[in-house]
């Protein structure tokens, strides 16, 4: 075993929490136009389950799966998503970013007036934008904390 | 007086974040002022949008005894919060990147010790 | 010197802020002619039961777009400032 990261019970319990933390991230994500949550807090949750994995591994172990040019490929995927619906919307109803899926039958079903139990399949290009945004929130936030471990693991006095 | 508390509590969080940047040697200490200050702008920002006695703006699951537009919460400085929380997250990154790059360079944090160019 | 001088503007500074509180509106009525716009239409108009979500991505999406490119160029920053230098 290395000599990084903390010890093996340690490894063993965050071993079992990081799917629950990923899939809990995931839910906030996709739900983000029924209850509250969105693209930004469940980038922050998701962001969160990859620096647990950082700090009980060690830094060199991750890097070796998951380095910060795969991350970088990501989070620009989720960026081209965004300004791709955005430029479609242009092409169909002449102004960026319009919500052009409203009375489709993708994502657009009008929930009634007043108070009700929440639809998933409503909400027109607002569940596209937030996964967009997630993976952009998710991919940018641990490739930040990767590279502040890796410069600073091995100074040891 | 005793009406306008939350603002305030915002003057105060604020005059302790600008007493930190102006009067602290550290750099850490400098960073910590800086998100200070953030944090009370996003206070502030928030509590320009409350309305008495008002539930959030969510119509998953409402209570059927609310008025649709006069007992909720205004929505759109919340939008603005959740803009600013996002660049706080983003700046603080930056700002602590210069310091470990800066503490690399020069081999100590005071900003009195660092002030000439390095020969 | 110097810090008698800092500490006077200081003090300065936090009598403009406190001076400030009385321009403000009372904390339990703000006025609120657009928000009750948004908040009456966005079930119509959007299709979505979260109206906080629906001002965040449809009716300022464009502030959306720039947030995003900002968190860009903050990793963008990072990365240029962890590179590894090759040792010539």
């Amino acid at each position: 075993m290395n000599d990084e990261g903390l010890s093996l019970i340690v490894q063993n319990i965050v071993s079992l929490l990081f799917p629950l933390t990923l899939i809990f991230a995931f839910y906030i994500i996709i739900f983000g136009h029924v209850t509250p949550g969105g693209g930004f807090q469940g980038g922050a949750v998701g962001a969160s389950a990859v620096v647990m994995l950082i700090v009980a591994f060690g830094a060199k172990k991750i890097h070796g799966k998951m380095s910060h040019d795969n991350m970088s490929i990501f989070e620009s995927t989720g960026a081209l998503i965004f300004i791709l619906t955005g430029l479609i919307g242009l092409i169909v109803a002449s102004t960026f970013l319009s919500n052009f899926l409203v009375g489709e039958p993708l994502f657009g079903e009008i929930p009634p007036w007043g108070s009700n139990p929440g639809i998933l399949n409503s909400g027109g290009i607002l569940p596209i934008l937030n996964i967009a945004v997630g993976m952009k929130v998710i991919a940018g936030l641990s490739a930040i904390v990767l590279l502040m471990a890796l410069t600073m693991e091995g100074k040891k006095k | 007086m005793i009406y306008n508390l939350p603002f305030y509590a915002v003057i105060i969080i604020i005059a302790i974040g600008l007493y930190v940047i102006a009067f602290k040697r550290n750099l850490i200490k400098i960073a910590m002022g800086i998100t200070i200050i953030q944090s009370g702008v996003n206070l502030f920002l928030i509590t320009l949008g409350y309305r008495k006695d008002g539930l959030a703006p969510i119509y998953t699951h409402l209570p059927s005894q609310t008025s649709i537009p006069e007992g909720m919460v205004l929505p759109v400085p919340q939008a603005l919060t959740l803009t600013s929380i996002v660049i706080g997250v983003a700046v603080l990154a930056l700002i602590l990147s210069f310091i470990m790059a800066l503490y690399r360079e020069y081999g100590t944090l005071d900003t009195y010790k660092m002030r000439r160019l390095k020969e | 010197m110097r810090k008698i001088l800092a500490f006077l503007f200081f003090i300065i500074f936090c009598g403009f802020l406190f001076f400030s509180v009385y321009e403000l509106h009372t904390f339990g009525n703000p006025p609120s002619d657009m928000d009750d716009y948004i908040i009456s239409n966005a079930q119509n108009q959007t299709g979505a039961n979260n109206a906080v979500t629906s001002v965040v991505f449809d009716y300022r999406g464009y502030d959306t777009l720039g947030e995003a490119t900002v968190l860009f160029t903050a990793i963008a920053g990072v990365m240029i400032l962890f590179r590894k230098r090759r040792e010539t």
